[in-house]
């Protein structure tokens, strides 16, 4: 039951022993503070890596193309690998588990892009409809271009946001014609760059059909990029092997050769990074397991001191009536008043310091630093905890101390 | 009022065992007003702590109020302190932290007294002993006189049937000190029992009764003024030679 007259007795208690209380309460709320500040830290970086990810489908796969450095049935090294058309046909119809495929064909970099009399330059990329699905293309206005566009050769073109406001002002864009290098496109999407790369925001998209008509790039592909839908870690990696295979057999070159292909799986590159951050996220609980140790001894290092201390007082407060038992809750409650309070204050300066930091600091490997707050309140109630056994063990010795012998205490 | 019979009580130092009470027999009334004197070591604070219920005895019998005082246990013992003795120490023994008012209110908050109620009583009894000026003080800020009679405002707001005072006017100067025993003398007609540990005459001489203690024993009891005198002039004279 709440009594109010032990509170009281306890807050006078602490009212006039405020050093030795801040004390308590520090380590405690120093504790707590540190783990919000490491757990903290640890989600920021996570998270610039899920932002990262986030940007393109996490179960892609990309090739490029390479030049061969062995020789392989009658073909001499140093010869260029060029992936065309016919190749991502032949992937998409013999490889199981493909979702989503595109083929990209890099036209040109800082090409003229113009309306009326404004000008801007641009790099052109040209890419199959169902890019959007493996790249995040975020569309503010109109569309991105579809299959319709890429079999009719259509000239259509996507921007961003800030190439509209660059060439068109306020005006719309949707529906109006561009020049690019002279050949005129209708632009029938508008999109949001991502804020950290300018380079984005310079990417027209256009369809890879009509860009390989336009700008005379027959039927070369740059690179080839698919999604393996749901596939697993292993099935995705099985799909990977496959493709490298297939390339190698189509382009006859030893598939031993590293240097004839170059390909990544977003897949297995996203769950080592997943792998990399639990073991983070291990080492950061380890480091906050230890500041929570330190804070547990340093409370019971304060207790042990503070009863130390009082001995004279307990007692004082024995010859004049006080039960051992009032002694021990009379500490305790002192104790886990000034931890919970003391945890508590660590537990906001910690969030609101994450917040700050949250709102300020924004970089590609540190993003939205937050902590989980049912591990925060976990931590203090153990800190809690922690500090009433810490005040018990030694609350328990004084009150068993005979009065006369604690009074005896100088 | 208080019985003890044939009381011992050993201290343990080191692997030696240092018999200090070896049967002492002694009754107090109630309403008497007894000094205990002796010389260092001879068990006089032993058997008050003992009387107190400060500390434990080893053989014997201790009977306060016709309750046998013995194998309690400190829930028990405290219980007991609080209905029935009050404390007054030669070092005072008071809480520094706390002020004045608080400090003699304590007692009342072991004895579950409403916080208003206690203040008010707390504010009567420093009255009673002219410090009601300093209640918002610290005992720092008070005089040994002060600091003694606000322990004697805290040792008899419990209304105790029984002050024990252990050497109170050991820390005082001549004048406070006979302030102090008047003080007790008031108490003691109010009817509380109050016994005194002390080694001066003078203060024993202003008590109804006195018990001599030597080496754990009680040497004389009822030791009228002019027995102490003669014997506080044959130590004087052996003490010259």
């Amino acid at each position: 039951m709440f009594d109010i007259d032990k509170w009281q007795e306890i807050f006078a208690t602490i009212s006039k022993n405020k050093l030795r209380t801040f004390l308590t309460g520090f380590s405690v709320a120093w504790g707590i503070f540190m783990l919000i500040l490491l757990l903290g830290s640890g989600k920021g970086m996570e998270n610039s890596v899920h932002i990262q990810f986030d940007k393109r489908a996490k179960n892609a796969i990309f090739l490029y193309p390479g030049q061969t450095s062995k020789a392989y049935k009658g073909n001499k090294t140093g010869r260029q690998i060029q992936y065309t058309n016919e190749d991502l046909d032949y992937i998409k119809e013999s490889t199981k588990g493909i979702e989503f495929s595109s083929g990209r064909y890099y036209i040109s970099n800082n090409a003229i892009v113009a309306y009326k009399k404004e000008f801007a330059a641009m790099d052109l990329r040209a890419v199959h409809p169902e890019f959007i699905k493996i790249e995040k293309v975020d569309m503010t206005s109109g569309r991105f271009f579809n299959t319709f566009d890429l079999q009719q050769f259509n000239k259509v073109a996507v921007i961003s946001k800030k190439a509209k406001e660059s060439l068109f002002k306020n005006g719309e864009a949707l529906g109006n014609y561009i020049t690019v290098s002279g050949v005129p496109f209708q632009v029938i999407g508008v999109y949001i760059p991502d804020n950290e790369r300018e380079r984005d925001a310079k990417t027209l998209y256009m369809p890879i059909s009509t860009a390989q008509r336009v700008f005379s790039g027959f039927n070369i592909l740059h690179n080839i990029s698919v999604t393996t839908g749901n596939a697993t870690e292993e099935q995705s990696k099985a799909i990977h092997e496959r493709l490298k295979n297939i390339m190698a057999k189509r382009h006859h070159y030893d598939p031993s050769d590293t240097q004839a292909m170059f390909s990544y799986s977003a897949l297995e590159e996203y769950i080592q990074l997943l792998s990399l951050f639990a073991g983070i996220r291990l080492f950061i609980w380890i480091i906050g397991f230890g500041t929570i140790i330190a804070g547990i001894v340093g409370v019971s290092n304060i207790m042990v001191v503070v009863v130390r201390e009082r001995t004279k007082e307990i007692g004082i407060r024995k010859a004049i009536g006080a039960t051992p038992w009032s002694i021990i809750s009379m500490i305790l409650q002192e104790s886990i008043f000034i931890t919970s309070l003391a945890g508590y204050i660590g537990m906001v300066l910690g969030i609101g310091i994450l917040e700050i930091v949250a709102k300020n600091v924004r970089t590609q490997f540190f993003v939205n630093p937050e902590a989980d707050l049912s591990v925060a309140i976990s931590a203090t109630v153990l800190l809690i905890l922690a500090g009433a056994v810490a005040g018990f063990i030694p609350a328990r010795k004084a009150a068993a101390i005979k009065p006369i012998e604690a009074l005896r205490d100088e | 009022m208080i019985r003890l019979n044939n009381l011992h009580k050993s201290y343990g130092i080191g692997s030696t065992s240092l018999h200090v009470l070896k049967g002492i027999d002694l009754h107090i009334g109630n309403g008497e007003l007894v000094s205990i004197m002796g010389a260092s070591g001879s068990g006089k604070s032993t058997l008050l702590n003992i009387v107190g219920i400060l500390d434990t005895y080893d053989e014997g019998e201790f009977i306060l109020d016709g309750k046998v005082i013995k194998h309690m246990n400190e829930t028990q013992a405290a219980l007991l302190r609080n209905q029935y003795i009050g404390f007054v120490f030669q070092s005072f023994n008071l809480i520094s932290f706390k002020n004045a008012v608080e400090n003699v209110a304590l007692p009342l908050y072991y004895k579950k007294v409403s916080r208003k109620k206690r203040n008010i009583m707390a504010l009567e009894y420093l009255d009673m002993m002219g410090l009601k000026d300093w209640a918002n003080h610290l005992p720092s800020e008070l005089s040994g006189g002060q600091k003694q009679r606000l322990a004697i405002a805290r040792a008899l707001i419990s209304k105790p049937k029984i002050i024990l005072a252990d050497e109170p006017t050991g820390a005082l100067d001549s004048t406070t000190s006979k302030e102090v025993m008047e003080i007790f003398k008031e108490i003691n007609k109010t009817g509380i029992t109050v016994i005194i540990v002390t080694h001066e005459n003078e203060v024993a001489m202003s008590t109804n009764r006195i018990i001599r203690l030597r080496d754990g024993l009680i040497e004389h009891d009822n030791l009228t003024p002019e027995m102490l005198k003669q014997h506080h002039n044959v130590l004087l004279t052996t003490q010259s030679n």
